[in-house]
């Protein structure tokens, strides 16, 4: 495959079960991306177009680091690769780069940020945080998962952030219980404050820290994970209700205010080819990563 | 031979071809070809150029096929155009050659479409190739996107010398081509990549997956790459919506979507990885070539489809010959109608589509009739898809990212007709992006226009 095809595997890292790192070589996406954008990646002539967001980046080496879960038959194909292959197809850097680097600087530094980062949305936390503290600044961040075992990228957050805590839904490590109860837990028990909340995982996790964070009055940013054609505006496909308005998360997005997000729409639509209806609807079996195939692990 | 009519086209049966993917018209062999050929007057001062956007000499082209020479004719075309094969199935030539030809004051006219298609199919079913240009003058040209106009414009400039790279956002060139218009009016293989083979080989490199505005900007392109000049044929890739209740529901697509998942995906043979919801009941919003192709395709994937248009008939934008075929492969046209809201079920799919029924009063801005709401005309139309055909808009990536490139209201790029000059020096552009939706071959006009102004402000620029 390699010597057929541009974009080549240089490292793959196993980080739980089904669970992969790549490093991807992608010199035009590697020098130009930010942390909150994402790439488009298509294995072969056949395969889909699998968006995934950016979880590093080597400019130097000319590499763009992707995280993602082996769960629908095109993840797990692309899970069969290994590094020296290469795919098809590398695009991007796409969508608008995380709001916060964007900031003034003056105003970023007063801000007090927590990272809320669930199962697979952990990889793409860890590039905000490493630009928050390559630039100076600190965060905290929560890492949740189901168990332990799903525990993802730890250490690596663990040198970038302030503190960082952890909890599983079983109790097998760190907090028992869920993100949520982890940030009702920091603020009022721990005397923890902040300003910003970043939450990025699956749209569920995502959902309730939303209607937490409204409730404690805490600006929350979301990144989005819809279904995706072209990732370019071109489809519309990952069309969602963001207040009054609809909006593309391909080109207005992925980060969106969460407190403005219609997640009951957007998750009925992101099982669109994997509900009963759909499928009965589907001229074939399914293959089935038509969304984001990292940030599912919470769901079904 | 009545002289007065066109030889006629074979055509795939209506019943087959409403099953299948497989081209619908067959095109004119060898004999059917000489014999339409010699219904050409070879006017002195054929009208039929002055119709054409990139003004191929049509007359000459079609005396070579009358003679037989059949690779002359080519190359004759070629000296025009470097999309032959496509222009002949996808133009509208009964508003632009044909329907300026003298033939068809008293009768038809001169089949120049399926002509032209003819020389290009023998030509490549022959595997000739355009004549190739001579050495290039090392000066450095970037085109954005590789669709019609782009593909034209970096073509002309290549055969004038220049080094072109196009630049493609999609991981297909073709735009349009590959993405938008079907297999079964366009083939991907045959037609459209052996096309873009023969630009490739007047020495045009093209590099895909490269988005510009993210992967990399227009100054980056001119101050880092060495590009001297640039032409920006980006198309217009932003669907429409109507903005009604229920349009967010599962089941409800821009046709842009549902093209692109069949056509650049493949999502109709199922050795590919890209599902498409076929649907049972298909509600196709819009009436112009768009509609007949997204509802042409929910047809051939199983489903019953209906046009919804709130204008009547005669005011479809499509081309004749699309309604025809579509109306004869079995789909319903329910004109004079206009969705009020998609109704949706208790999980969130399409169950339905509230509408009302229009009649036409004055003329509005456009020309045509304004169609107005009947009151109390309201009734529910079975549908468990709807796909939007609205048309589309030019995508502000690019004229966001790209200082002094200014747009007008539509988001369309402000550039000269004559030559494509933008607001930005040695930037051109010309297609969709510049003039909103509108046909393949306008494309290729601008993109030829263009690599005229690009060659002029280069030779001032030496």
């Amino acid at each position: 495959m390699a010597d057929k095809y541009n974009y080549t595997i240089m490292k793959k890292e196993s980080l739980a079960d089904s669970i992969y790192l790549m490093d991807i070589k992608a010199p035009r996406v590697s020098r130009h991306c930010y942390p909150g954008q994402f790439i488009i990646v298509k294995m072969d002539e056949k395969g889909e177009r699998i968006p995934l967001t950016i979880c590093d980046y080597d400019r130097e080496a000319g590499t763009v680091t992707i995280v993602f879960q082996a769960i629908g038959s095109s993840t797990k194909r692309m899970a069969e690769y290994e590094a020296g292959d290469a795919f098809e197809d590398f695009t991007g850097p796409l969508g608008r780069r995380s709001e916060l680097i964007d900031m003034p600087r003056g105003e970023l530094k007063k801000k007090r940020i927590l990272y809320v980062a669930g199962g697979v949305g952990t990889a793409p936390v860890y590039p905000q945080v490493k630009w928050l503290k390559q630039n100076g600044y600190e965060a905290d961040c929560i890492i949740g998962a189901r168990n332990k075992d799903f525990v993802i990228l730890e250490d690596r957050i663990k040198e970038q952030v302030k503190d960082l805590y952890l909890c599983t839904d079983d109790g097998s490590y760190g907090f028992h219980g869920n993100v949520c109860d982890c940030i009702r837990d920091l603020i009022e028990n721990k005397g923890k404050h902040y300003d910003i909340i970043v939450a990025i995982g699956p749209m569920i996790m995502m959902k309730f820290v939303c209607i937490l964070t409204k409730e404690l009055g805490i600006k929350t940013i979301v990144s989005m994970n819809p279904v995706m054609v072209d990732g370019t505006g071109m489809c519309g496909a990952c069309r969602l209700t963001i207040g009054d308005k609809i909006k593309f998360a391909c080109v207005d997005g992925p980060e969106f205010d969460g407190h403005l997000v219609n997640f009951d729409e957007a998750m009925k639509r992101s099982q669109m080819y994997k509900s009963q209806e759909g499928r009965a609807m589907l001229r074939e079996t399914e293959g089935d990563t038509h969304h984001h195939p990292g940030c599912e692990c919470h769901e079904s | 031979m009545d002289v007065l009519k066109k030889v006629p086209v074979k055509e795939q049966n209506p019943k087959v071809r409403a099953t299948n993917f497989d081209e619908v018209c067959y095109g004119y062999n060898f004999d059917e070809a000489k014999q339409e050929a010699s219904r050409c007057l070879q006017c002195k001062n054929p009208k039929c150029v002055a119709g054409c956007p990139v003004s191929i000499n049509i007359p000459g082209f079609i005396k070579e096929i009358g003679n037989g020479n059949m690779e002359a004719a080519f190359q004759e075309i070629s000296k025009y155009s470097a999309l032959p094969a496509v222009c002949g199935r996808v133009c509208p030539q009964e508003t632009q050659c044909e329907q300026r030809c003298i033939r068809g004051i008293k009768g038809e006219p001169v089949s120049i479409g399926k002509l032209e298609r003819f020389a290009a199919d023998w030509a490549r079913e022959n595997k000739i190739e355009p004549k190739k240009p001579h050495a290039t003058n090392g000066r450095k040209v970037a085109v954005i996107g590789a669709g019609p106009s782009g593909l034209t414009c970096a073509g002309d400039l290549a055969k004038l010398g220049y080094e072109v790279t196009i630049f493609e956002a999609l991981h297909e060139p073709g735009g349009v081509l590959v993405y938008g218009i079907p297999e079964f009016r366009l083939p991907k293989n045959t037609v459209v990549k052996a096309e873009i083979e023969n630009v490739k080989a007047l020495g045009v490199k093209i590099e895909t997956n490269v988005i510009i505005g993210k992967s990399i900007t227009i100054d980056e392109l001119i101050e880092e790459e060495g590009f001297e000049a640039v032409f920006i044929g980006s198309g217009a890739g932003l669907p429409k919506f109507m903005g009604i209740p229920g349009e967010n529901a599962n089941g409800v697509f821009s046709a842009n979507e549902y093209l692109t998942r069949s056509n650049l995906m493949k999502a109709f043979d199922d050795s590919y990885d890209t599902p498409i919801i076929a649907g049972r009941k298909v509600a196709v919003v819009g009436g112009g070539n768009v509609a007949m192709d997204a509802a042409r395709t929910a047809l051939r994937l199983g489903a019953d489809v209906t046009i919804v248009y709130r204008r009547s008939e005669a005011e479809l934008p499509a081309r004749a010959e699309e309604v025809h075929h579509a109306k004869e492969e079995g789909i319903k046209l329910q004109t004079l109608t206009n969705p009020k809201e998609i109704l949706v079920n208790e999980n969130g799919w399409v169950c339905g589509m509230r509408c009302v029924k229009m009649e036409l009063g004055e003329p509005d801005e456009t020309g045509r009739k304004k169609p107005i709401e009947k009151k109390g005309s309201e009734f529910v139309l079975e549908a468990d898809t709807v796909i939007m055909a609205l048309g589309t808009s030019p995508n502000p990536l690019i004229s966001s990212t790209t200082k002094g490139l200014d747009t007008n209201k539509y988001r369309c790029i402000i550039a000269d007709e004559e030559n494509g000059q933008t607001t930005k020096m040695g930037v051109f552009a010309g297609g969709d992006a510049v003039t909103g939706s509108a046909t393949v071959i306008l494309a290729m006009g601008a993109g030829k226009a263009a690599a005229k102004g690009i060659d002029q402000y280069l030779q001032n620029n030496e």
